[in-house]
């Protein structure tokens, strides 16, 4: 299957309730070493992109992803608003005007998504923060498809990559945010922004994979 | 006319206070808005606030945004690369300033008419103004 716009808002739909659905968790990871209002904060910019496709329905999946950027943006008010709004924006971008957008064409936007964060957070791998599940889960997005993989087989290697590195920031130091201030503290604790984006990625499995049943 | 200045926190009493007190040292030529917290008065960012306050601010030479930190530093260089697309928007730079210091020296220097290359510059060298 490919991704079409039907596809892109049920994606961002389901980030949404399962963000929602993990709000509790998200701000205990925050509690500890950050300020508490992740969970919140991504809540209500995943609430304001879904409500933006009730209010003017986008007609391509680009355009879907730019919509839920922009939202993003406006409304989270949190550091991680312009880092997955640049992000959704960037990616949608990537799309174009394509009504449908095959494998490998999603590969390149994920990209553009993790190349877009990466240039307006200034975070590399290893800093603890969201990098550390997204760019393992762009290489294994495009590996999969590289390997003939569809678009929900990809999207689960993706899920399971960030899952991985997302366990992987728990003896990491902080470089980034403001888990940076407390130092050597900030060890022993997942990073809240890696989990959001496993909570992401996931759910873009979940979806595809659903479709293709 | 003069530079304008935007000061931007998570906190609209920091924002709002900053702005204050850098108005009562750079006196009453010089714009300074303050956008702080989230469009519903919470802690946080929110660049619709940001880019009204740079709308206030800007008086056609051009406004300097001092930010504190996080959220804000992110939210105000995403905002930067929307007014790229702008030809017709202000011209808008971003101090990597200490916050209430860059705010008052950028906001003297703005009130002597200096251009918004000197004034931003006077935000960035409040970095070296040692107190001890």
């Amino acid at each position: 299957m490919n991704l079409d716009t039907r596809t892109a808002v049920a994606w961002i739909t389901r980030a949404a309730d399962d963000v929602r659905a993990d709000e509790a968790r998200l701000t205990s990871l925050d509690a500890a070493v950050g300020d508490g209002d992740h969970g919140a904060n991504m809540t209500r910019g995943l609430a304001a992109a879904t409500a933006s496709f009730a209010e003017k329905p986008p007609a391509t999946p680009g355009a879907v992803l730019v919509a839920a950027g922009r939202s993003l943006v406006a409304k989270t008010g949190g550091a991680s608003g312009p880092l997955y709004g640049t992000g959704l924006r960037k990616a949608g971008k990537a799309l174009g005007e394509a009504e449908q957008a095959e494998p490998a064409a999603v590969a390149e936007a994920l990209q553009a998504m993790l190349d877009g964060i990466r240039e307006l957070g200034e975070a590399a791998e290893g800093d603890k923060t969201m990098i550390d599940a997204l760019a393992p889960a762009v290489a294994a997005f495009r590996d999969a498809v590289d390997d003939g993989a569809d678009l929900g087989a990809a999207a689960r290697a993706a899920a399971d990559a960030a899952e991985e590195g997302l366990a992987a920031t728990v003896p990491l130091q902080a470089r980034k945010g403001r888990a940076s201030y407390l130092g050597a503290r900030s060890v022993g604790h997942e990073d809240p922004g890696a989990a959001s984006t496993t909570l992401v990625l996931r759910a873009l499995a979940e979806v595809t994979t659903e479709d293709a049943a | 006319m003069s530079v304008g200045i935007v000061l931007v926190s998570h906190s609209p009493e920091l924002a709002g206070a900053t702005a204050e007190m850098a108005g009562s040292l750079a006196g009453t030529d010089v714009t300074i808005a303050p956008a702080g917290g989230t469009d519903d008065g919470r802690f946080g960012t929110s660049i619709e606030l940001i880019q009204a306050a740079v709308g206030d601010a800007d008086g056609g030479d051009g406004v300097c945004v001092v930010m504190d930190m996080g959220s804000s530093v992110l939210t105000a260089k995403t905002l930067l690369t929307e007014l790229e697309d702008d030809d017709d928007g202000p011209a808008v730079r971003l101090a990597d300033a200490p916050f209430v210091e860059g705010a008052v020296a950028a906001s003297v220097l703005a009130s002597t008419g200096q251009d918004l290359d000197a004034v931003v510059r006077a935000a960035e060298d409040a970095w070296a103004m040692r107190k001890l």
